[in-house]
């Protein structure tokens, strides 16, 4: 099946007064109908800056997308006007906050929040629009829907907001769901609930689901593929299975080992990795986790390494494995 | 809400008694009366005719006696007696009201339409030219007295156009009127309209940094839609907040501009009866007064509850 979103080399730089901060640099790759790609790393390492890059929705200034291409369907994102730019979002690609409590507006119903992103994008009635943010919130499993459309987000719970969240990014069938951390403020039963929901949706309307996350266990769940990055790189690309199975970049082994898994040796220590993310407007000139890696070679602390296809669907960029 | 309302209603009459009892003795402190002042000023010696005014006057009664001839009389509506002109308190007021009125109601009107446009203006536009201007502008409103930009306007208006816009009889034409008003309501307005322009700013550049600012961006809205359904909406609570207070502010202001310009309103008259120690006019002068601020701020806070459902659904 050919790729719904494919992104090629897409920069995006921050002008900031401690010098020029490089969130994202050099990122591709590609999802398509109806997949869900995980994009993993850990807080500042990108994640984020690319999701709202592919939305064009980083402030500017001081933020700007300096390279690369965003194609939707065949149309390049990055090479819209604005007011062509604002017809995509919602409709063609729809984005999930981390946050349901604030991501929502307090003073608008939920409804109405839902209806105003259909009304914006179809020529059709506010009735209309109101009877389809009610279909919206039965479709993720609100019950009585059409009493919670007429409530506020103050009323609601953490994990019916971000249902309610989902309602409305969908609302207008989307090809590309960008969900960022749509689970991380949710407690853990919610989580399951809202990440399943997602998943059949997925499913049901073809859509085709970035998620961002820190969550091995999220991605593991949900993912078809995974895209790894560090410090605003791409650093691993591949199946989440094979990713799994066997991590190329030491950085992803770095990461399985700190995760605690069931059937583990009693008393066995689980790794961490040491050090921090270096600040990104002061990068190493080579590969960016060298510092913390163990494995560390002269090249490493030179020179950038490129992605290479280490085994067959699996790239990764690391001088040493 | 309705509970929320009546109990309101009671604060508001507990604010109104001491509101009372704060004006009544505070007119005691003062040192003279009435009869002081005409002997003092009008030069009448005979100490015996002083004795019958203050006699006459209940003024040589014990003060809760006087307090509360005052709260029974206006419980039945009646004010009472000027003592200087000795027509009803009532007679004297009502016609001033409404010129005070209108002045006060131009000047809010005047601080909310230019204060939040400008405010909005200057959130959106942080940190460029236009941002540096309002809040220099802002700032400079705010620290000018009204009773030195009263005289400024009026020298300028002078010397620039050749007319003097106070108040001499009531206006005949709308455009008369819109001059002799607009211009004292401009000025004792402009103080507020710099401090909720501020407001607005600072409370407009939270919301605009708010996730659900954002959200809104990601459906797809347009900058004006953004700005204008999902952020002032958020941003308008403190400044509705404001409002109900600077109307109390307002009346202060309104007193040395109703001076300024000659206008006969109430707030004139009340500097005019504080002079003669006139005790029931000013006494129902501040009740007045005060019955407005308190109203004011029961708006406020009902409006509040209109705008924000969280306040409205606790409540």
């Amino acid at each position: 099946m050919a790729a719904v979103l494919e992104v090629a080399g897409l920069t995006t730089v921050f002008h900031t007064r401690t010098g020029v901060v490089r969130a994202v640099q050099d990122v591709s790759f590609s999802v398509e109908a109806g997949e869900t790609l995980a994009i993993v790393g850990e807080s500042g390492c990108g994640k984020t800056m690319t999701a709202l890059s592919l939305m064009r929705l980083i402030p500017t200034p001081p933020g700007q997308i300096t390279a690369g291409t965003v194609r939707l369907a065949g149309t390049d994102l990055l090479g819209l006007s604005e007011a062509g730019m604002r017809k995509m979002r919602g409709s063609q690609i729809a984005m999930i906050f981390q946050e349901p409590m604030t991501a929502l507006n307090p003073l608008l119903t939920i409804g109405r929040q839902i209806a105003e992103m259909v009304s914006l994008h179809e020529n059709i009635s506010r009735r209309a629009a109101n009877a389809r943010a009610v279909e919206m919130l039965q479709q993720v499993r609100i019950p009585a829907p059409e009493r919670r459309a007429r409530e506020y987000p103050h009323q609601m719970s953490g994990g019916m907001r971000q249902r309610a969240m989902i309602a409305m990014a969908l609302a207008c069938r989307p090809k590309v769901l960008i969900a960022d951390e749509p689970t991380t403020a949710l407690d853990v039963t919610i989580q399951a609930q809202v990440l399943d929901l997602i998943d059949d949706l997925r499913r049901e309307l073809g859509t085709a689901v970035v998620l961002i996350t820190h969550d091995l266990g999220v991605v593991a769940e949900v993912a078809d593929r995974m895209i790894v990055m560090y410090a605003g790189r791409k650093v691993e690309d591949g199946r989440t299975k094979d990713l799994f199975a066997d991590p190329c970049h030491p950085y992803l082994q770095g990461l399985l080992a700190s995760v605690p898994r069931f059937g583990a040796a009693e008393g066995a220590r689980l790794r961490d990795i040491p050090g921090i993310v270096p600040p990104l407007h002061d990068l190493p000139h080579g590969c960016a986790f060298a510092p913390r890696c163990a494995c560390a070679v002269g090249a490493c602390r030179d020179t950038v390494p490129p992605l290479e296809p280490k085994r067959p669907g699996h790239t990764a960029a690391c001088w040493v494995t | 809400m309705l509970e929320y309302t009546l109990r309101r209603l009671g604060l508001m009459v507990l604010t109104l008694f001491g509101v009372s009892v704060a004006i009544f003795l505070l007119l005691r402190i003062v040192p003279g009366n009435i009869a002081d002042i005409l002997f003092d000023s009008a030069g009448l010696v005979d100490p015996a005719e002083k004795q019958k005014i203050i006699a006459d006057l209940g003024l040589d009664q014990p003060l809760v006696t006087q307090y509360v001839r005052w709260i029974v009389g206006l419980a039945h509506g009646d004010l009472g007696y000027s003592y200087v002109s000795e027509k009803p308190v009532l007679d004297e007021i009502l016609p001033r009201i409404p010129i005070t009125a209108r002045l006060a109601g131009l000047a809010l009107l005047f601080a909310v339409c230019t204060g939040v446009p400008f405010g909005v203006i200057s959130a959106v536009r942080q940190n460029t030219w236009l941002d540096y201007i309002l809040r220099l502008f802002s700032l400079a409103f705010l620290s000018m007295p009204s009773f030195w930009l009263g005289l400024l306007v009026l020298m300028a208006f002078v010397n620039w156009f050749g007319i003097l816009p106070i108040y001499d009889k009531a206006p005949q034409t709308w455009g008369a009127l819109a001059l002799m008003l607009g211009v004292p309501a401009a000025t004792v307005g402009l103080r507020s309209s710099a401090l909720i322009m501020r407001l607005t700013r600072s409370s407009m550049l939270e919301v605009l940094r708010q996730d659900y600012v954002r959200t809104a961006r990601s459906k797809g809205l347009s900058e004006p839609a953004v700005t204008f359904i999902h952020a002032l909406r958020n941003a308008v609570l403190p400044v509705i907040t404001t409002i109900g207070i600077e109307t109390a502010f307002l009346f202060g202001g309104l007193i040395v501009t109703e001076t300024v310009f000659n206008i006969p309103g109430v707030a004139r008259f009340l500097v005019e009866a504080i002079r003669w120690r006139d005790y029931p006019m000013v006494q129902n002068l501040v009740m007045f007064i005060a019955i407005i601020v308190v109203l004011v701020n029961l708006i406020v806070d009902l409006a509040y509850m209109f705008v924000d459902p969280r306040i409205r659904l606790r409540a």
